[in-house]
């Protein structure tokens, strides 16, 4: 079966510039109506429970059993969170969305908070977005002077206000209760869970925080249908996915694709290859928090499970491409230096083991390496699983590893020569 | 300390939320575009304005990278420094930055017109190595595409990043 891009479509229509009358020209704000007038809640939700589709921004959970998890009859509002804080190293998907096609996003928040029993909704971007921003502000006004949202849409009853609320530069706070913590203005300091949000979220009430990507297809669901769209790709990674491919290739950029595209595809077809025809090294598939794929993984397709169960993860879809030329040492000083920069300094093995991650990569890459130092690495990142409040520890973790797994040879050699041994590389 | 316009525009923000105190980001962010940093005089203002300490303030404009506790120049340029960036440059760009300019990341020229600072993924890798001046990006940068932004930068105000000169 042939592929028809969803999210992409309208944005490849010639002249197609996202303001109000390109997006209903193109066909949207269809889905909305649709939604508002036909479609009780319940059964909104059970339509994305039978789609399959799972959430975009990095877990992979499934979005309908999200919503499925806000308590019936609460006597505290219900708020969704539109998770716009787009951070992961490698990732640039919903930057694209934001910036191209601001009422698609508008249009899924809208309808999945008639879904949710949501009256009110926030859009947190990262606070880099500030053009991001600004089209979403222009967006939401037009959506208003039209009644897409305000008091009683399209005269159903329902009613939704809608804010952006920019962020000011912390990675954690696209995980998502340190993004509700820093949209109620403090630190953006991860909660122990549970409670979880769908219980107590955002001001201690029901709250669903989704992922820019993932709304995004909502109203195409509720368009064409569950079937239609758990018919893309495999069966339990339904619908289509945007992939963030960048770093040694011809054509980096998104690529809307089926999560049944393999890596292979991914890199030779789409992205057009390796530069100078030089060989491939090392790709992370899904973040940076992803572990390492190499040479041998080509074949997988980019499904949640496949990722899996070759070791790595979907993550957030961000494919970030080495070829041979590339320092292994210095991509996990360079990674090990991002989340010990990031790390909000709750929890111990976090904190402590970022900081001493980076300072044992920085001086193995700095030829000051020691024969033990490869243990201890290891020995560090057993400490730093599964023992924190948030996964950002797991997520500094496991790509180290992965290095260490795949080409510990190099590690070890510049340890022996006491310096790194790709010369000209792009160091500081 | 703030005109009244600004006190109605601070007002307006609270009025977004259920809860006041989230309006603070957003409000820090309009004291640094006003200001240029937030000095202790201003936390001491946004503190008394919300009905928080200055303690709890500080401990929020000290989270976050984008919120500047000590003055900066006018212009703020962040360079991307995470994976994919650094796999096509990035440390040269920093190198070439800090040589045209005198300074080390983290510092102002001593004129107060450029500050420098390393940033982590500006989610801009398709089209990397990436930089951001003033909240605006300019991609797939190269020293002769910097070195024709810090003359415009000089000579007048932000250029569009399309208008960057790139000699063959």
């Amino acid at each position: 079966m042939v592929f028809e891009k969803v999210l992409t479509a309208y944005q490849e229509i010639p002249n197609y510039r996202g303001g109000m009358d390109d997006y209903l020209a193109a066909g949207g704000y269809q889905a909305l109506p649709k939604a508002l007038k036909e479609m009780q809640p319940a059964a909104l939700v059970d339509e994305v429970k039978k789609s399959g589709l799972r959430g975009r921004g990095g877990a992979g959970f499934p979005t309908g059993m999200k919503w499925g998890f806000i308590p019936k009859g609460s006597p505290r509002p219900t708020y969704l969170v539109c998770n716009s804080d787009e951070s992961e190293p490698g990732t640039f998907k919903d930057r694209m969305l934001i910036e191209e096609d601001p009422h698609q996003l508008v249009e899924g928040i809208v309808i999945s908070s008639y879904a949710i029993g949501c009256h009110q909704a926030f859009i947190y971007c990262r606070g880099e977005f500030v053009h991001g921003a600004r089209v979403l502000q222009r967006a939401i006004g037009e959506a208003y002077a039209r009644g897409y949202l305000g008091a009683n849409i399209l005269g159903s009853g329902f009613s939704l206000e809608l804010t952006v609320h920019r962020g000011a530069g912390a990675y954690i706070c696209g995980e998502e209760t340190g993004l509700l913590e820093s949209l109620e203005g403090k630190r953006g300091q991860p909660r122990p869970k549970p409670p979880f949000p769908a219980v107590s979220g955002l001001y201690r009430s029901p709250t669903v925080v989704n992922n820019v990507e993932t709304l995004c297809n909502v109203p195409h669901i509720v368009t064409r249908g569950a079937a239609w769209f758990a018919g893309i790709g495999p069966a339990k990674s339904a619908g289509p996915r945007l992939f963030s491919v960048s770093g040694h290739v011809n054509r980096p950029g998104n690529y809307e694709l089926p999560m049944s595209v393999t890596l292979r595809e991914l890199i030779l077809e789409h992205g057009g290859g390796i530069p100078g025809g030089r060989r491939l090294k090392a790709v992370i598939p899904g973040g940076s928090s992803a572990p390492v794929l190499t040479g041998q993984h080509l074949d997988i397709s980019m499904d949640f499970e496949s990722l899996a169960a070759a070791g790595s993860m979907g993550g957030s879809g961000g494919v970030v491409v080495m070829d041979e030329t590339t320092c292994m040492v210095r991509v996990g000083e360079i990674v090990a230096r991002f989340y010990h920069h990031e790390s909000c300094g709750q929890c111990t093995q976090c904190r402590e083991g970022t900081a001493w991650l980076h300072k044992t990569l920085r001086r193995i890459e700095h030829g000051q390496g020691r024969k033990e130092d490869l243990d201890l690495l290891l020995d560090m990142c057993d400490n730093m699983k599964g023992k924190t409040i948030c996964v950002l520890s797991d997520a500094a973790a496991m790509p180290i590893e992965s290095y260490l797994k795949y080409f510990r040879e190099e590690f070890e050699l510049h340890i022996r020569e006491r310096a790194c041994p790709f010369a000209g590389q792009d160091a500081p | 300390m703030f005109s009244e316009a600004t006190k109605k525009r601070f007002d307006e923000m609270v009025g977004r939320y259920p809860e006041g105190r989230s309006a603070l980001i957003p409000i820090l962010h309009e004291v640094q575009a006003e200001a240029g940093h937030l000095s202790p005089e201003a936390v001491e203002w946004v503190a008394a304005y919300l009905g928080l300490s200055r303690a709890d303030v500080m401990s929020v404009a000290s989270f976050y990278d984008m919120l500047e506790l000590e003055p900066v120049g006018r212009h703020m340029i962040y360079v991307c420094q995470n994976l994919t960036c650094a796999l096509l440059g990035a440390e040269r760009l920093i190198r070439h930055l800090e040589q045209r300019l005198g300074i080390r990341m983290g510092e102002t020229t001593p004129d107060g017109l450029i500050s420098l600072k390393r940033m982590e993924c500006l989610a801009s890798c398709g089209t990397a190595p990436a930089i951001q001046v003033d909240g605006i990006y300019y991609e797939r940068m190269t020293p002769e595409k910097l070195d024709d932004l810090l003359l415009k930068l000089r000579t007048g105000s932000l250029p569009d990043p399309r208008t960057l000169d790139t000699p063959a």
